[in-house]
């Protein structure tokens, strides 16, 4: 009996945990699903993010500026924000080719954060994560209490995003213009919409996601800073725009199952999962989100009801 | 629609940006460790000091331009072929654990003439089918290949860590107990000759060299490089003269990925002579740039991998004598990326300037990245 209740308590804390690891997901995709409705693939993510794990952290550490971690988080979307900015750049007003200029901000965003943090930091930087933040009367409640209201502020923020942006895309002006630049523009144009610089906010704002995105693992989830410890998350993400249909809500399954596979180490030790005698090997358990991923992109084609027209391909006036 | 003539920019102007956009992004980096406190004359002197500071320094940077070279080459194939190949990192790492696996395993049985072919044939085909995967996902049920082949990449760097710390451990370290993850040693039959020892350079210099011609002659003087280049220009119409594109979309990610793999393998058996945990990291992104540096042609990769391997190797001497991190490298070849995918808008631009005073210019296809990925859409 004692064995079971002890089961119960870490499956409870286990799911919980993958709600939390599910937030860097979340902000990233919701970021991405904005700009590409709009018609921009943005594959900068991952670097933003790093910038902004790095940057977050090093306001609230004590290593660094030892502000509050909600300053860090203000400012990881503020460079993130900066990084869409310049991705905007490039990829509207240039017109670069999308798939090329988001390896080279993911490359810059790679480089940027590790000279930063050896520079700034040594190699080495830890900060408390942002503190529980229970929520009076449903923190108590058994079970949902404590998987769903004791977390951290990142991710109530995250989950209450999921149906704001949802409202934006399909209830606001702004986002009719985000879906009629994405399928149409040249519709949206000759109605007077500014293409470029509706672009130009979808794809900001998608940088501020990423860098939220990057706080979220780093002084939301983790509270340290390495090199490189996105790991792909933020490909992951904009995968996840696809497997979501660009939708929001599926985005948010896909990013808690996601979360779950991630977490799979964690359970696979929990259950004690083994072959033959030995346990599975980490490298191997670690492979599962990628595969995942994969499968996903594979499962998700079957889905483009909501795939925007004129993704990837930039707006030139008075063209055809 | 309108139809247009397939300009080109003035081979020139072609050839210029991305040199222009090399020392727009040096000294955007030089202006980044300035603020950070560094004096970036002297960071860069450092660099050329140990890239180019005496024969040996010239020879290590030469046997560092030859995986980048390598792996450049076969993403010029996928870019020309319309698919944007990320994984070459994976693919490399594929390609060196089966060459490695390989070479260990024949050992001391084959003659080196048979073993150096055999080993750098099996990594060549390691990196194959690594890229055969996201080539076929993409052929068959159009999984987008950036993605795809990202996620390769993650997996390939678990299962190499996974047999260096498991099935592939040195038995010397098992023996030892000091189970360090890394590879028994290949056996010396399989190394590729040293040509000016001390350095590391060795005969892969000409393995890569003449990679390139090969693909040169591939892509510009075979129908099969015709094909592949057709389908990177326009799937459409290639569908319409009745290319299969799905099979030609593939075969251009698994020579992509070959060429990948060889990297690996001429890496194990020239420099490393093991794998190690840690090997060649990041050459896989640094042959994307590049690639993209010599503007997607085999040969033009030639001369660009010569200067990114000088820019490794001397970011090497920095860190030493300046600490100034060796991410500072990564981050510039970012910004060289963003500085020559920008820079392509303003070269068609000329182009078509050019081109639209001067109707009678000639048709060549080959100096502006964009249309070649953009179009095939």
């Amino acid at each position: 009996m004692n064995n079971d209740l002890t089961l119960a308590q870490i499956l409870i804390s286990a799911f919980a945990l993958t709600l939390g690891a599910a937030t860097p997901y979340l902000y990233a995709s919701i970021g991405e699903i904005f700009s590409q409705r709009s018609g921009v693939l943005n594959l900068g993510v991952e670097g933003t993010m790093l910038m902004g794990a790095f940057v977050a952290i090093f306001f609230a550490s004590d290593k660094g500026l030892q502000i509050d971690p909600a300053i860090g988080f203000l400012a990881a979307m503020i460079v993130g924000g900066l990084m869409g900015l310049l991705s905007a750049v490039i990829n509207v007003t240039l017109k670069a080719e999308q798939g090329i200029s988001g390896i080279g901000m993911t490359l810059f965003g790679l480089g940027m954060s590790s000279l930063l943090f050896k520079m700034l930091a040594d190699g080495v930087i830890t900060a408390t994560v942002f503190p529980k933040l229970n929520i009076r009367g449903l923190s108590d409640l058994p079970v949902v209490g404590e998987i769903f209201f004791q977390q951290n502020a990142l991710v109530y923020v995250a989950f209450a995003l999921v149906p704001i942006s949802v409202w934006i895309l399909n209830k606001t002006t702004w986002g009719l213009q985000i879906r009629a630049v994405g399928q149409n523009p040249k519709a949206a144009d000759a109605m007077g919409v500014n293409v470029n610089r509706v672009r130009y906010s979808t794809v900001i704002l998608g940088g501020v996601f990423a860098g939220a995105a990057g706080a979220a693992l780093s002084i939301g989830l983790t509270g340290v800073f390495q090199e490189n410890m996105t790991a792909g998350r933020g490909f992951i993400a904009v995968a996840l725009v696809y497997f979501g249909g660009w939708s929001p809500w599926r985005a948010m399954l896909g990013a808690l199952l996601f979360s779950a596979a991630n977490n799979l180490q964690i359970w696979a030790q929990i259950l004690d999962v083994r072959i033959g005698n030995s346990p599975i090997p980490s490298n191997l358990l670690g492979m599962i989100p990628y595969i995942l991923t994969i499968l996903a992109l594979v499962f998700a084609r079957q889905r483009h009801s909501l795939e925007p027209a004129a993704l990837t391909k930039p707006f030139e006036r008075g063209e055809n | 629609m309108r139809i247009q003539k397939r300009i080109s920019g003035g081979d020139f102007t072609a050839a210029l940006a991305p040199i222009i956009a090399v020392i727009l992004a040096l000294a955007l980096a030089g202006v980044l460790l300035l603020i950070l406190g560094k004096n970036p004359l002297e960071a860069y002197a450092s660099m050329i000091e140990g890239a180019f500071g005496s024969d040996t320094r010239i020879f290590n940077t030469i046997s560092r331009a030859v995986p980048l070279m390598l792996v450049a080459i076969g993403i010029c194939i996928a870019f020309r072929g319309g698919v944007i190949n990320i994984g070459a990192e994976g693919q490399l790492f594929v390609g060196a654990v089966s060459a490695t696996a390989f070479a260990v395993a024949a050992g001391e049985n084959l003659t080196p003439w048979l073993l150096v072919p055999l080993t750098l044939l099996v990594g060549f085909l390691g990196g194959a089918l690594w890229g055969s995967v996201p080539g076929y996902l993409k052929a068959r049920f159009d999984v987008n290949e950036i993605l795809s082949t990202v996620m390769m990449n993650e997996i390939a760097i678990r299962l190499v860590l996974f047999l260096l710390g498991g099935p592939m451990i040195d038995p010397k370290e098992v023996a030892q107990g000091t189970l360090i993850h890394q590879s028994a040693a290949l056996p010396e039959a399989s190394w590729l000759a040293r040509l000016s020892p001390p350095s590391r350079l060795h005969t892969g210099i000409f393995i890569a060299i003449i990679a390139a011609v090969i693909v040169y002659i591939l892509l510009w003087r075979t129908p099969l490089g015709y094909r592949i280049r057709a389908v990177g220009q326009s799937r459409a119409a290639s569908l319409y003269a009745g290319i299969s594109v799905p099979t030609y979309l593939t075969l251009a990610l698994i020579l992509s990925g070959g060429l990948a793999g060889l990297a690996g393998a001429v890496e194990v058996t020239g420099v490393t002579h093991r794998m190690v945990e840690g090997f060649a990291v990041g050459y896989g992104f640094s042959g994307i740039v590049v690639a993209l540096f010599g503007r997607l042609h085999p040969i033009g990769a030639i001369p660009s991998a010569f200067l990114f391997g000088a820019l490794l190797t001397g970011a090497e001497r920095m860190q030493r004598d300046l600490q100034v991190p060796s991410a500072t490298i990564t981050a510039l070849q970012g910004l060289v990326v963003l500085f020559v995918v920008s820079s392509d808008v303003w070269v068609r631009r000329r182009a078509a300037r050019r081109a639209s005073q001067k109707v009678s210019e000639p048709i060549s296809a080959d100096s502006s990245i964009q249309p070649i990925i953009s179009e095939a859409k």
